[in-house]
């Protein structure tokens, strides 16, 4: 549906040189929600702008439902962009207006009839939730209302995409999640790509199905929401992921870790949708000559599936930890050993097959 | 009726006084309407030429630098040296110079670049995440224009216009060089050249009621225009 294909765009001011976006390709199927996660400055506005051609990229093509955009001018660009519609972090509204005006404006601009408008108007109003409010004007709303009237504007004119930059991001996490969730509806009932942007991780996790990790005006890491949760490889993704998966040894349990005096090791599982089918840790807890202290457990859900991160101490002898660990590798859980820095109190992984003993 | 019209009040004809204010009234009217249309003209190709518009490009850079120049230019004149340098333009398109018509022509070439500042102020009031909106919607510029930048800032602009009124009523009192009338002209010739000071005093009461008027006008059409954000 949407195909970016080595993207390069530089922005110069007088003096400095901002390089937005360094040779970037994404690829985003039909009928799928694909999320963009990234710091501000890592490129993601300039890159969502490049599919509605608010952006134009120095070098490199973008091809949204089979047609290269370069060549579109004029006419051509401006129905290409009523398929697209875009929602906003700052909703950009007219403020002044009522709801009913506002999600009727891109009607307008395509000269439809009154009773075409009329008849459109309330059918998305009553998708977003908020046909009882059509005639009341935009600044009475509130946030969370505000990008509804967005989304049904941008719905008004039945778009084969939706962009969303940021579209939560100026929302309380209450209204955060019903947003998400009408967006939700909107790709599964009405059948719409969604491209969205972010910096919230919760975003990704909550209703994408894949996502790239942008850093610098690169694509870091790309694609399917359970593995690059499960399994993320670079350090700005493993950020990310943080965000919302804790997997990290709580501080508190330093001490009660380092006052251990007999042989241990840590280690950190996870366990992602059905990959695992036997109880791994009762097992390990019946294993002889073997001791498990759960540190830290979290369980999260998306896209329908869960994830589970455990922490465990093992202790006993070196021979039946690395039983244990063999027996873990086995069953199908991800497995990371941990080491503790106990002067910088930092932790770094070593992932399973790697590494030697403690 | 008549015989009221032929009285007097502080040494003119109260006719005098009526036909003065009726000058006044169409050129700062007729002044406002024409300069307004130049000016929201030069206005808006300031604001979409822009660095960062919604035009960009070779062409709009130099249309840009030109309506900017134009408009300093312009307006760095004083309006009574504008009124007698520009005469010969006047008799071009009126075919005169004396009178409340011709002194329209400086009217609106001293008050439309004026307008153009105080319009470019407004418009640009419009957030560009409302620009950026529009163009997303696929919105050409006329449309752009239409249906977001004015109705966006029309509270803003008629504030504008109010201004740009007053500063017409006070061009306006200069156009008795040219024979334009007005009240400022009793002002200056009855009033001042011959020494009336009553009658000096009443005109500028009159001008004074006459700010007022466009101000409370203004203030109210842009507060009803506003009354929703």
């Amino acid at each position: 549906m949407i195909r970016i294909g080595h993207v390069s765009k530089t922005f110069r001011e007088k003096k400095t040189e901002v390089r937005a976006l360094q040779d970037v390709s994404i690829h985003v199927h039909k009928g799928e929600i694909y999320g963009i996660v990234g710091f501000s400055g890592a490129g993601k506005s300039t890159l969502i702008r490049l599919v509605n051609r608010l952006e134009t990229p120095d070098e490199g093509t973008v091809e949204v439902a089979g047609r290269q955009l370069d060549t579109l001018k004029g006419k051509e660009l401006s129905a290409l962009r009523r398929k697209i519609g875009m929602v906003f972090q700052q909703f950009n509204l007219l403020e002044g207006k009522t709801v009913y005006h506002n999600v009727a404006v891109p009607l307008i601009l395509e000269h439809r009839s009154a009773a075409e408008i009329e008849k459109r108007v309330a059918e998305v109003l009553e998708f977003v939730e908020l046909s009882e409010k059509r005639n009341a004007y935009v600044s009475q709303l509130s946030g969370g209302q505000k990008q509804r009237v967005g989304i049904a504007r941008a719905l008004a004119t039945s778009p084969e995409i939706l962009l969303c930059d940021e579209a939560t991001s100026a929302l309380d996490p209450q209204t955060t999640e019903s947003i998400l969730k009408l967006l939700k509806r909107v790709n599964e009932e009405m059948g719409i790509t969604i491209l969205l942007i972010t910096h919230q991780m919760q975003v990704i996790q909550l209703i994408c199905d894949r996502v790239a990790v942008m850093e610098q005006g690169r694509v870091a890491e790309e694609g399917a929401v359970l593995d690059v949760f499960g399994r993320p490889k670079e350090e700005v993704t493993k950020r990310f992921v943080r965000t919302v998966i804790n997997d990290q040894v709580p501080e508190s349990f330093y001490d009660t870790i380092r006052a251990e005096n007999r042989h241990y090791r840590l280690e950190q599982l996870k366990f992602i949708g059905d990959s695992v089918n036997e109880p791994v840790i009762a097992n390990l807890c019946r294993r002889k000559g073997l001791e498990v202290n759960i540190i830290g457990a979290n369980i999260s859900q998306m896209q329908g599936s869960m994830m589970s991160v455990f922490i465990l101490q093992l202790i006993g002898e070196t021979e039946a930890i690395g039983e244990a660990e063999q027996y873990i590798d086995a069953s199908g859980a991800l497995r990371q050993r941990l080491f503790i820095d106990w002067d910088s109190r930092t932790i770094t992984e070593i992932p399973a097959g790697k590494g030697a003993d403690a | 009726m008549n015989e009221f019209l032929n009285s007097k009040v502080f040494g003119i004809k109260w006719s005098r006084l009526l036909t003065n204010c009726q000058q006044t009234l169409y050129m700062v009217g007729w002044g406002l309407l024409i300069g307004t249309f130049f000016g929201l003209i030069l206005a808006l190709v300031l604001v979409l030429t822009r660095k960062g518009g919604v035009i960009q490009g070779r062409a709009a850079r130099i249309l840009y630098a030109a309506v900017n120049v134009y408009v300093n230019v312009i307006r760095s004149v004083p309006f009574v040296i504008l009124l007698v340098t520009i005469m010969p333009l006047t008799r071009l398109i009126m075919g005169t110079t004396i009178g409340s018509t011709a002194a329209l022509v400086p009217l609106v070439l001293y008050i439309s670049p004026y307008l153009a500042r105080l319009l470019e102020n407004s418009l640009l009031e419009c957030s560009p995440g409302i620009i950026e909106a529009a163009q997303a919607m696929g919105a050409n510029i006329w449309q752009i224009i239409r249906y977001f930048l004015m109705p966006e800032t029309l509270g803003s602009m008629v504030l504008a216009l109010t201004t740009g009124a007053i500063g017409l009523l006070g061009a306006s009192a200069m156009a008795g060089y040219v024979g334009g009338g007005g009240v400022g002209d009793l002002t200056l010739t009855y009033g001042y050249e011959k020494m009336n000071t009553p009658l000096m005093i009443l005109t500028v009461v009159i001008l004074v009621i006459f700010v007022q008027l466009i101000q409370f006008l203004g203030g109210a059409i842009s507060r009803k225009l506003r009354a929703h954000r």
